[in-house]
């Protein structure tokens, strides 16, 4: 305990964490007197702050959190007694002497996981018949079953990206993880880059991306609809200062950047964000009115003034509240602007090192837009869970040309059972992890209209059957 | 031009990547006077290096031209001189995140071999991690140790010229990850618990034979790792094609008037086809690399 230079691996009040049994993860956060549930149990985690990351608890009554001893050493059954093959059992439902009941009764009796498997064991007529393999199959799969022990761990981008993947695909596109690693690797994203990333991911990708950047250079969410989404990010417990690295700019008003129409400096820019409900980041986003303003001064009165008008009917007290709240939205409206301001003057160089997209949105506008902003010979890398945007991706990137070294890809991934005599692939595999297609940015002479670059891709050959006719 | 910094001009010294097409890359180290020989003519560095964009168009003397790219970790993998067997970037991607590699990692790694997967971990644990790598080939050592020197990596990087099996990595309980690439990993088990920080860490074995990761698997669990899991991953390309598919032409509906003469002329056939963007597989893949063992070193 009196170990100098832990306090790092020590469970906080507050920290974010990961709960872990068997290949189940739940990223929560430590916080006192809060009820947690977790696989079908409910518990607090007050007791687990002070001890060390990667300490398994044992659930004990009332949801209190009790360090598990280090476990000795799978103390399984003792007389080593079993068949050779199942020849002699037979599957009717008899071979166990103990009923729902009976195990309902000694698990409200507090015995612990491992003795209410030994007693499934001793009442079991057939579990000496069994082969060895197949004695310890039954004792994994009780264990998975009673043992009711959670571990806490410190939460890593592997970690949370299978917890994702296992628990809640559809929030994160179905992306898995071998595919996320892929795409960090193929983006070279490290230390002191500057990336952009448009995601809609939860903010899974966006945190790989801080994670893999150690709080050096700058991110850039370019995100859709009214505000930035990412909880993900959340789970991944960042330091307080790898949030200085991260900006936002919204989608919409990328056109209006890259035109060099962006007033920055306009009272309005950010006023769909102030209407924003939870929903609204959900929501496509119309094209907001970022129109240029001779005043931006004169603009932001109308808005009022036009406001005022539209409330006319409501009554004073309403309006008075109105103009207090008016007020404190004026400043987070500033705020908004110069921070507006600092990711437009982060991309207004387009001089980006990384371009990584994975969303639900059509990828094609996403990339021809984002690419603009990547300086030539840096990487960029789209995932999308379906192949047919990335073929018209890579279509349209090859006529455009400013792109090299395009490939269309996904990973196929297989996990394997290692025991003695008993090693192969596992029963179940996940049939795909989604789609890739990754490339290098290139000059353009922008003088010369892209002529046709050298073609990979072989001329459709003509069918024969034309050729026989003609 | 460093491996872990992007610059925006080639410069006197840097090793840039000359990209011909997406399956013909070379690297060159730019020289002021030197030429290099390309398939569509020189490249004089001086003048068609030297003070340009990463990224430019080059072209070359006999007209032909290339683009001229900064390098990356990955494109030095598909470029790199082969002195062994090496990573590539499919395996190299799903080890740095199961290793939990991140700005900062200590790594230790056996064997260094070519490099490939030593300049991907470099790139990302820069600019405060370390790799400590060992490699039981003296002149390879040698060898990999002069191209940190040229990528401008070497203050991220300890080459060790010995045997992992018999004498460890050279440092103790300071690695936040270890990576195995060597025939017997099992024997060198306990020296990668030996490396790693007392708190705990991962560890990873890269083995093509899966009576090798048998034991492994054993030696691992007899040392204590936890959560230990075999994977294999492949990648898949998809090369995108225009395919013209022929309609066949089932004749007209209306009532035949008279038997088909073959003598009069026939109503001349549509032959119509349809057009689709698709992808085809290519027509061999690598189907196997290697079998990706990961393990967590408990706190000890």
């Amino acid at each position: 305990m009196a170990d100098n230079g832990d306090e790092e691996y020590r469970i906080k009040e507050g920290d974010y964490v990961v709960l872990k049994r068997g290949d189940i993860y739940k990223a929560v956060q430590i916080q006192t007197r809060k009820k947690v549930i977790f696989e079908k149990q409910w518990f607090f985690l007050d007791n687990a702050v002070g001890h060390l990351y990667s300490t398994t608890f044992e659930i004990v009554s009332g949801g209190t959190l009790q360090p598990q001893a280090r476990k000795s050493t799978d103390s399984s059954s003792d007389a080593k007694e079993a068949g050779t093959d199942n020849r002699n059992i037979l599957d009717d439902g008899k071979s166990q002497k103990l009923t729902r009941d009976d195990i309902e009764t000694l698990k409200e009796q507090g015995l612990k996981g491992q003795e209410i498997i030994q007693q499934l064991i001793d009442n079991s007529s057939t579990f000496r018949d069994k082969t060895e393999y197949a004695q310890d199959k039954y004792i994994k799969k009780k264990k998975k079953k009673y043992e009711n022990t959670v571990t806490i761990l410190k939460p890593s981008c592997r970690i949370l990206a299978m917890m994702y993947h296992g628990r809640e695909p559809g929030k994160i596109c179905h992306l898995r993880y071998d595919t996320l690693s892929q795409m960090l690797t193929l983006a070279n994203i490290h230390a002191g880059s500057k990336v952009l990333v448009f995601e809609t991911c939860a903010g899974l990708v966006l945190g790989s991306v801080m994670d893999r950047m150690g709080g050096y250079g700058s991110v850039i969410q370019m995100y859709p609809g009214g505000g930035p989404v990412r909880a993900g990010v959340e789970s991944f417990g960042f330091p307080a200062h790898f949030h200085n690295m991260l900006h936002d700019f919204p989608i919409c008003h990328v056109n209006a950047l890259l035109a060099g129409t962006l007033d920055t400096t306009a009272k309005d820019i950010s006023s769909s964000d102030s209407k924003q409900s939870d929903v609204a980041a959900e929501e496509e986003q119309t094209q907001p009115e970022a129109k240029q303003q001779d005043s931006p001064e004169e603009q932001s009165m109308e808005t009022n003034t036009g406001t005022d008008d539209g409330q006319d009917q409501e009554k004073e007290e309403k309006e008075r509240r109105k103009e207090a709240k008016a007020q404190e939205k004026k400043v987070k409206l500033e705020e908004k602007r110069k921070k507006l301001a600092a990711a437009a003057a982060l991309l207004e160089g387009r001089n980006a090192d990384g371009l990584v997209i994975a969303s639900r949105f059509h990828p094609c506008p996403v990339l021809m837009s984002l690419l603009k902003f990547l300086s030539p010979s840096r990487p960029f890398v789209v995932y999308s869970q379906y192949k047919e945007p990335l073929i018209e991706c890579y279509t349209k990137l090859r006529e455009q040309g400013g792109t090299v070294n395009l490939r269309l890809t996904d990973t196929w991934l297989r996990h394997y059972q290692v025991l003695p005599n008993r090693t192969h692939p596992v029963l179940l595999m996940s049939g795909g992890g989604g789609y890739l297609l990754s490339g290098t940015t290139i000059a353009t002479d922008r003088s010369k209209p892209p002529g046709p670059q050298r073609v990979e891709e072989p001329a459709p050959k003509r069918p024969k059957l034309t050729d026989a006719v003609v | 031009m460093s491996f872990v910094e992007y610059s925006d001009f080639i410069q006197d010294g840097d090793v840039a990547i000359v990209y011909l097409s997406h399956d013909n890359m070379m690297p060159v180290k730019v020289q002021q006077g030197a030429q290099t020989q390309t398939r569509y003519g020189v490249i004089r560095h001086s003048t068609d290096l030297i003070g340009k964009r990463y990224g430019s168009k080059v072209t070359c003397s006999k007209g032909g031209w290339v683009h001229v790219l900064h390098p990356t970790p990955e494109l030095w993998t598909v470029t790199l001189p082969h002195r062994t067997q090496i990573l590539y970037t499919t395996d190299i991607a799903t080890i740095t995140m199961m290793l939990d590699l991140k700005p900062g990692s200590v790594v230790c790694e056996s064997g260094t071999g070519s490099g490939s997967l030593s300049h991907a971990i470099l790139r990302t644990i820069a600019p405060t991690g370390h790799l400590h790598t060992v490699e039981f080939h003296q002149k390879r050592a040698e060898a990999v140790a002069e191209e940190f020197k040229e990528h401008r990596v070497d203050h991220l990087v300890t080459v060790r010229n010995q045997d992992v099996c018999k004498d460890g990595f050279g440092v103790a309980g300071v690695a936040d990850a270890v990576f195995l690439d060597i025939p017997s990993p099992w024997e060198a088990v306990r020296h990668a618990k030996t490396a790693m920080k007392k708190h705990g860490g991962r560890v990873c074995s890269f083995s093509p034979c899966i009576e090798q990761v048998q034991k492994t698997c054993e030696a691992l669990a007899d040392h204590g790792f936890e959560e230990i899991n075999t994977l294999e991953i492949l990648l898949r390309v998809h090369d995108v094609r225009t395919v013209s598919l022929p309609l066949p032409d089932f004749g007209s509906d209306a009532p035949s008037e008279k038997q088909p003469d073959s003598s009069e002329k026939l109503p001349a056939p549509k032959h119509t086809a349809a057009t689709i963007k698709t992808t085809t597989p290519p027509r061999e893949i690598p189907g196997h690399t290697g079998y990706l063992t990961f393990a967590t070193k408990p706190r000890t």
